[in-house]
C-alpha cells in the first residue's frame, strides 16, 4: 500500500465511532450480544456436572467477533450511500486505502475490545468464583483458549472484509446486513470442527487454523479493495461497464 | 490542425477543459466539451435535465473518469495520479448536501477538516460557519435542521478548505426564496473574495445575476460567453413600439424611417422593428410616428433574457432530435 495519511484514517475512525454511539440499534446490540454469549458458557461451567465437554461453550465465545462486526461493516458503505454522504466524502483527498482502513478499523476496534473483554471477563469469573475442579477444567483447555485468542481478530477481520464487500454492492441496508451476516459464518467451520471433536484441539491445530485464516483474510483484503472504485461507489449499481472507460484510466483511481 | 490535440497551458485558468467526453456504456453524458474558467470567475453551467452537468462536475472533481479528452483543474492536469492533489485544491457541493444527520453541525465540519488535514480546524470551522450565518447553530444535530439550513452547512463544508475552485451543483434547488437569496448573497461575497465558482443551475435568472460567464450544455456544449454577448449573437436587436390605435399603414411609415431594417405587427397597436442600433433609431421612430399623427404609448428596446437564449438553443436541439 502506498502513502497512507494516518490523520485522515483517524478522522474516519473518530467519525464512525461517534456515529455508532448515536445509533440505538448498534448500542443495544453491542450490549446484548456479549451478555448473551457470556451467560451461556458461564452457566455451563458453573452448573454442568463434572466431565462435561467444555469446548462447545468456550467456542461460543467466538460468535461475538463474527456477529458484532458483520452488521456494522455491512452498513458502512451502503448506509453512507443511502444518506447521500458517500459522494461528499469521496470529493475529499481521502485515498481508497485510507477509506477502507478507516472504515475497517472503526468496526474492528469495538469488536476486539468487546470480544477480548468478554473472554477476559469469562476467565476471571471462572477463576475467581468456580469450584476448583470446574475452573481447572477450563484452564486445562489450553489449545482451545489459544485458538480463541488467535481466532478472535481473524474471524472479526473476515466478517469486516466480507461485510464491506457486500456493502459496496448492495443497494439497500437491510439486504446488506442479512447477506453480511450469512457471509461472515464460513470461518466458523473451524470452530465446528473443533467443537464436534472432528479435529482434536492442540497448539499445532490452533496455529494452523489461525495461519490459514490469516492467508484467506489477506487475499480477501486485496480482492475487496479493488471493488472500492470511486466511480462505482458514486454511481452505485449504475456503474459504467468497462467499455466506457479509456485504457489510460482503468483501475487506477486515487 | 485537425486531430492534433491542442494542449492549452494557461496558469491563469482555474479550469481548462479540452474535448472532454464521458460515456456510460452506450450512453453519452457529454461529448467533446471544451471551455475555460478564469481564476476568480463565477462560471454558470446551464443545461436541461440529463444534459451532463453533474457528470461534468464529478469528472472534474476526479470522482468519475473521462472517456477521452483532457482537462486541467486548479492548474493540475486531470489524471489518476493527480487525483488526490486535485481533490485537495477543489471542493464540491453535490446536488444533495449529504450531511451526517446524527452528528452536529460542528462534528460534520470537524470530520471534513480532518480529511483535508487543515491546521487550526476550530478557527476554520468557526469562520466557515460565520460566512454562512450559522454560528449560533453549531451545536445542533444536522438531522434537526431545515433543508435551507442543511444547504448552508453544505456550503460551509465547501468553504472549509479554502479551495481554488468551488463546484456548486444546483445549490439553490428546492430552497425557498429567502434561503435562495442567502445562498446568492454568499456566492456574491465569495466572488468578491476571489474564489472561482463553477455553478450548475436550472435557474436562469440566478445565472444571469451571479455569473460572469455562462455555458449552455446539452450533451455537447451549445454556447459559452457573457450573457450580453450570447444575446447579441442569437437575437437581432429590436425596438418595441406601442400605439393607442393601430396604425393606418405601418409598412410605409416604418420602411420610410432610416435605420429600420424590418418590421412586424405583434397584435393591435404593437409593432416590433429590427434595428441595428436601438438607441440611435428610437428618436427617429418617435419623430416619424408623431409626424404621422400616431398616439405613441411607449417605445423601448426589447430585452432578451438569458431564458430566451437558453430556450432558443435547447429548443433547437429538441427540434433537431425530432427530425
Ligand atoms: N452512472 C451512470 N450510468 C449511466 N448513465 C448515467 C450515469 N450517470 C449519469 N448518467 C446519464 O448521463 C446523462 C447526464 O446525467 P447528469 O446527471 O450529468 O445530468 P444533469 O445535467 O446533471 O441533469 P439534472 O439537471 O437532472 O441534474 C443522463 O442521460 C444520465 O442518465
Ligand atoms: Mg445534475
Amino acid at each position: 500500500m502506498m502513502s497512507i495519511d494516518t490523520a485522515r484514517v483517524r478522522a474516519v475512525v473518530r467519525k464512525e465511532l461517534r456515529d455508532y454511539r448515536r445509533r440505538r440499534s448498534i448500542v443495544v446490540t453491542m450490549i446484548i450480544l456479549p451478555v448473551v454469549f457470556l451467560i451461556e458458557p458461564t452457566l455451563t461451567v458453573f452448573l454442568a456436572p463434572a466431565g462435561t465437554n467444555l469446548q462447545v461453550p468456550l467456542l461460543l465465545l467466538l460468535l461475538i467477533p463474527v456477529v458484532t462486526p458483520s452488521t456494522l461493516a455491512a452498513y458502512s458503505i451502503v448506509g453512507e450511500r443511502e444518506q447521500g454522504t458517500l459522494e461528499p466524502l469521496l470529493t475529499t483527498p481521502l485515498r481508497r486505502e485510507e477509506f477502507i482502513l478507516g472504515k475497517a478499523s472503526a468496526v474492528m476496534i469495538p469488536t476486539l475490545v468487546l470480544s477480548y473483554a468478554v473472554f477476559g471477563l469469562f476467565l476471571a469469573v471462572v477463576g475467581i468464583f468456580a469450584k476448583s475442579a470446574a475452573s481447572a477444567a477450563v484452564f486445562h483447555q489450553g489449545p482451545v483458549l489459544l485458538a480463541i485468542v488467535l481466532l478472535i481478530p481473524l474471524m472479526a477481520g473476515w466478517a469486516v472484509i466480507v461485510g464491506m464487500a457486500v456493502s459496496v454492492r448492495a443497494s439497500e441496508i437491510r439486504v446488506a446486513q442479512q447477506l453480511g451476516m450469512v457471509a461472515s459464518f464460513p470461518p466458523l467451520v473451524a470452530v465446528i470442527l473443533l467443537a464436534l471433536g472432528v479435529v482434536h484441539p492442540s497448539v499445532r491445530v490452533a496455529l494452523l487454523f489461525a495461519g490459514v485464516l490469516l492467508l484467506i483474510d489477506a487475499r480477501a483484503v486485496s480482492l475487496v479493495s479493488r471493488m472500492f472504485d470511486r466511480e462505482r461507489l458514486v454511481t452505485g449499481n449504475r456503474a459504467a461497464r468497462p467499455g466506457g472507460t479509456s485504457r489510460l484510466w482503468r483501475g487506477r483511481s486515487g | 490542425m485537425e486531430g492534433v490535440p491542442e494542449v492549452t497551458f494557461c496558469p491563469q485558468a482555474a479550469v481548462v477543459v479540452d474535448r472532454l467526453t464521458k460515456c456510460f456504456g452506450e450512453r453519452t453524458a457529454f461529448s467533446e466539451v471544451s471551455f475555460e474558467v478564469a481564476r476568480g470567475e463565477v462560471f454558470g453551467f446551464l443545461g436541461p435535465n440529463g444534459a451532463g452537468k453533474t457528470t461534468m462536475v464529478r469528472t472534474l472533481g476526479t470522482l468519475i473518469e473521462p472517456t477521452s479528452g483532457m482537462a486541467t483543474v486548479a492548474g493540475i492536469p486531470l489524471a489518476p495520479d493527480n487525483a488526490v492533489e486535485i481533490r485537495q485544491h477543489v471542493s464540491i457541493m453535490p446536488e444533495a448536501p449529504g450531511l451526517y444527520l446524527r452528528l452536529t453541525v460542528t462534528e460534520n465540519l470537524e470530520y471534513f477538516a480532518g480529511l483535508y488535514g487543515l491546521h487550526q480546524p476550530a478557527a476554520r470551522i468557526r469562520a466557515a460557519l460565520d460566512a454562512v450565518n450559522l454560528g449560533d447553530r453549531a451545536g445542533d444535530l444536522c438531522g434537526g435542521l431545515s433543508k435551507g439550513l442543511r444547504q448552508r452547512v453544505g456550503l460551509a463544508r465547501t468553504l472549509l478548505s479554502d479551495p481554488v475552485v468551488m463546484f456548486l451543483d444546483e445549490p439553490t434547488s428546492g430552497l425557498d426564496p429567502v434561503a435562495t437569496r442567502e445562498v446568492h448573497n454568499l456566492i456574491t461575497n465569495l466572488r468578491q473574495s476571489g474564489t472561482t465558482i463553477f455553478l450548475t443551475t436550472h435557474r436562469l435568472e440566478e445565472a444571469e445575476r451571479l455569473c460572469d460567464r455562462v455555458a449552455i450544455l446539452n450533451t455537447t456544449l451549445r454556447t459559452v460567453g457573457q450573457t450580453e454577448d450570447l444575446r447579441a449573437q442569437l437575437f437581432t436587436k429590436t425596438l418595441v413600439v406601442q400605439t393607442l390605435e393601430s396604425l393606418g399603414d405601418p409598412g410605409r411609415l416604418f420602411t420610410g424611417i432610416p435605420g429600420v431594417d424590418g418590421w412586424r405587427s405583434d397584435g393591435p397597436g404593437s409593432y416590433v422593428l429590427s434595428v441595428p442600433d436601438p438607441r440611435r433609431v428610437a428618436p427617429e421612430v418617435t419623430r416619424g410616428l408623431v409626424a404621422a399623427g400616431a398616439d405613441v404609448v411607449s417605445i423601448g428596446e426589447a430585452k432578451h433574457s438569458l431564458e430566451d437564449v437558453y430556450l432558443e438553443l435547447v429548443n433547437e436541439d429538441v427540434e433537431a432530435r425530432g427530425q
